[in-house]
């Protein structure tokens, strides 16, 4: 192609001519590039421009393109298109498991490794979306929301049990929802704040925790005006009331005698909505069998505590 | 061919071509189009042994999506076969699942150091006798042959204007070349699906998607690189050139051109004296036959596959002229400086190159023999739920979520126990072990299987942050196991 240029230097063991570039010694040869290379550029050049043609590829002005801002081509490509059509198809691959979870018991899903599967799949995606920002990712819990993972429960661990928590929530605007509501001792001046410390003590000791025996004596006189009609004489709790199980070693608002002292206080209000109009029903009972499954489920039967 | 003229005074038999090297230094110029090359049929042992590679290669290739192996109902019955859509490989007796592609990297590890110590040896044989570009490209120029002649016929013919005779001989070539080049994309794919099968699918137009998509690529490919582009492949595409300059040396036997024996060459009368001449005789046979376009006596280059076909013609005109062959042949250049010094050669096979490369190969290849003999068919891994890290229950006790995934490579239903070895005092639950004796598990033939298992120690056996316990699983009727070592944490001080 170029004229051969005679102040080049020509490589006396190759025959080559150099580029005339030199870095420490070192010297590129000018070898010719194959002709074909070129053709393969021509033919990248080639392909551009029916992509072009067949894919978006230019921004347009408003109107010249239908409701997008650049052409579309004439296959009409679409990434939006194909994700509404991927989650279609998604939808359609788990109906055959939704529809496989619809009145199985909770044994048989548990003793069913696929539905199993699909339960903890699916549930832990919903979990994810629409519990986990107060229940915690891996349902651990906080403070004032229960740990999902463990064997207690407010109002009932058994899987239809959940399953209604869940549709009607916690003092909800469910017209049904679970409701109760622990009055704020202090703050409503029921109680005075040597009474509510009394009563602290005697909470404490009912769990094994030792505390003043005077303080122990007085708080139980007053417990057993205030709080047994809820909680129980034994402190066992009462689940149609969610009123939790004072006996044992969890506290949903704290164990220190500074927190329950607090929670008597201000007598706490937990809410949790209901899911029955914003999750369908297969939904639910896979979320519901999700938790169960968590490990602290309980059969319909069991009456463990409080009960 | 053999019409010696009464001014050439050469030996009965003797043949001259005004071959030029196509690719010769001398010619060399920029943005270069491809010059056709017409390689001329050798005969000798080297053509011999590359005829016999090659149908090897081609009846390997071809037929061993046919062979059958007997696995049982419900295993692919091919005996070699790549599963993408189960995800499994099958080779003979051998399955490997995904999680075992280390077998495969151990091939190829094997495979790359086969190539660096024949390479040390013998040279580029891999590019010479056995690479698929080098076999379909001789298929292609055989083809060539058998429609257009050999070297002069298809030069003549190229410059001949177009007429029906040119016609009909290019047309059939490259017809049989795009036959060849489909059963060559189409023989592919039979490693991929049943080969029965997706024959069968195929031409009813019922076969995957995809492929259709590799037979297209690889007529394309197959026609364009063994048919069109030959040697420009090896010399502008193929990284192997640029390798081997590292992985031989001045040891390694190469096709060489005897300098010391051919040099001066020249042209020889019949009955002219051998005093003060080399044995080379100019006829540029071994530049005729070269399917590179390349001329050996330039010495070692690049474009060198090391076909060895040169070898073939040198010998046969150093027979015809009376000279020993070997003028053109397998030789090491520290060999070359030593005839040229007068020395006798040496030929160090053994020596820290190949020994590193033998050795280093021998030891991949136990390690995979070992690991293939020893595989097991059962394989047990666990997964310690980490959020939440553990969860205190009612009683003051534990628990401890795993998902312990269990792996039955047999080719039948196992009935399995699975246990856990610590602390006696944990309690075992496990979920989705249907209607089975407790800590019984089923798994289905060639499966793959989680289980949630919950453990949970009692408050009164919890004596530090940390249990070490071990997951066992023990089939019950041969006995063999599989173990998984985890920990419990106690959330304990």
């Amino acid at each position: 192609m170029s004229e051969h240029d005679e102040t080049r230097e020509t490589d006396a063991h190759s025959g080559t001519e150099t580029t005339g570039h030199e870095w420490d010694g070192i010297k590129e040869l000018d070898t010719p590039l194959p002709r074909w290379w070129l053709y393969i550029f021509y033919a990248s050049i080639v392909w551009s421009v029916i992509y072009m043609v067949f894919m978006p590829a230019w921004p347009a002005l408003p109107g010249l393109a239908g409701e997008t801002d650049h052409t579309r081509g004439l296959r009409n490509h679409s990434e939006r298109a194909n994700v509404a059509e991927a989650l279609d198809e998604l939808a359609e691959m788990r109906a055959s498991g939704f529809a496989a979870l619809e009145g199985a018991s909770i044994d048989e899903i548990e003793s069913n490794p696929e539905l199993l599967g699909f339960v903890r799949a699916a549930g832990e995606a919903v979990f994810g979306d629409r519990c986990a920002t107060c229940h915690g990712v891996g349902a651990q819990g906080f403070v004032g929301y229960p740990n999902l993972n463990d064997d207690i429960w407010i109002w009932g661990g058994s899987y239809d049990e959940i399953r209604h928590t869940l549709q009607v929530g916690i003092r909800s605007e469910h017209p049904d929802t679970r409701f109760s509501q622990m009055p704020a001792f202090g703050r409503d001046e029921l109680l005075s704040r040597s009474e509510i410390a009394d009563v602290s003590d005697y909470v404490l000791s009912l769990s094994g925790v030792s505390a003043d025996a005077g303080a122990v004596g007085r708080g139980q006189a007053i417990y057993d005006v205030q709080c047994a009609s809820c909680h129980m004489d034994d402190g066992r709790g009462d689940r149609a009331q969610g009123a939790p199980n004072l006996t044992d070693q969890n506290w949903l608002y704290g164990g220190s005698r500074e927190q329950i002292i607090a929670t008597i206080h201000r007598g706490p209000y937990g809410v949790m909505p209901a899911w029955e109009d914003r999750l369908d029903d297969a939904t639910i009972d896979a979320l519901a069998a999700y938790v169960f499954l968590l490990g602290g489920g309980e059969d319909a039967t069991a009456r463990p505590t409080g009960q | 061919m053999s019409n010696p003229t009464p001014k050439s005074m050469a030996a009965p038999g003797i043949t001259r071509s005004k071959a030029e090297a196509v690719n010769a230094a001398d010619t060399r110029e920029l943005y270069k189009k491809r010059e056709p090359i017409y390689p001329k049929l050798a005969h000798g042992k080297f053509r011999f042994v590359k005829w016999v590679i090659m149908a090897l290669a081609l009846g390997v290739y071809y037929l061993v999506p046919f062979l059958r192996w007997d696995r049982g109902p419900g295993a692919p019955d091919q005996a070699v076969l790549v599963d993408f859509a189960h995800g499994r490989f099958y080779f003979f007796f051998i399955e490997i699942w995904p999680q075992e592609i280390y077998y495969v990297t151990g091939l190829l590890i094997m495979a790359a150091l086969g190539l660096f110590l024949a390479s040390a040896l013998f040279g580029r044989v891999w590019c010479g006798y056995a690479c698929p570009q080098t076999v379909w490209t001789d298929l292609f120029i055989m083809v060539e042959r058998m429609f257009e002649g050999d070297r002069n016929a298809r030069m003549k013919l190229d410059r001949a204007p177009w007429s029906l005779n040119k016609a009909w001989r290019k047309t059939g070539k490259h017809a049989v070349w795009l036959v060849i080049a489909f059963a060559t994309g189409g023989a592919w794919i039979l490693y991929f699906h049943d080969a029965w099968d997706t024959l069968a699918n195929f031409f009813t137009g019922t076969a995957a998607p995809s492929s259709y998509v590799f037979a297209g690529v690889l007529t394309f490919t197959t026609y364009t690189l063994a048919g069109t582009m030959r040697e420009q492949v090896c010399t502008y595409m193929c990284p192997w050139p640029r390798i081997q300059a590292a992985m031989t040396d001045r040891d390694a036997l190469n096709v060489t051109y005897r300098i010391d024996r051919g040099e001066p060459r020249g042209a020889h009368k019949k009955n002219d004296s051998w005093d003060n001449r080399g044995d080379c005789i100019d006829c540029k046979q071994c530049v005729a036959v070269c399917p590179m376009g390349i001329d050996i006596r330039d010495g070692a280059q690049l474009e060198c596959i090391q076909c060895a076909l040169c070898i073939d013609a040198c010998d046969d005109i150093m027979g015809k002229v009376g000279r020993p062959t070997g003028l053109i042949t397998y030789e090491t250049d520290d060999n070359i400086d030593r005839f040229v010094k007068g020395e006798t050669p040496r030929y160090p096979f053994i020596r820290p190159r190949t020994m590193v490369y033998a050795v280093s190969l021998a030891i991949v290849t136990a390690l995979m023999l070992g690991a293939l003999v020893t595989r097991t068919h059962l394989e047990l891994n666990s997964q310690r739920d980490r959020n939440p890290n553990y969860v205190r229950l009612s009683d003051g006790g534990v628990r401890n979520g795993y998902t312990v995934n269990v792996i039955n490579k047999a080719n039948a239903p196992r009935v399995m126990d699975l246990a856990v070895e610590g602390d006696p005092a944990i309690g075992v639950r496990i979920l989705g072990a249907p209607d089975l004796m407790p800590g019984q598990i089923e798994i289905g033939p060639d499966r793959s299987q989680d289980y949630v298992v919950y453990l949970t120690l009692p408050d009164d056996a919890i004596d530090g942050p940390r249990e070490e316990i071990t997951f066992v699983v023990t089939d019950q009727e041969t006995g063999e196991t599989a173990r998984s070592p985890s920990v419990l944490i106690t959330g304990a001080e």
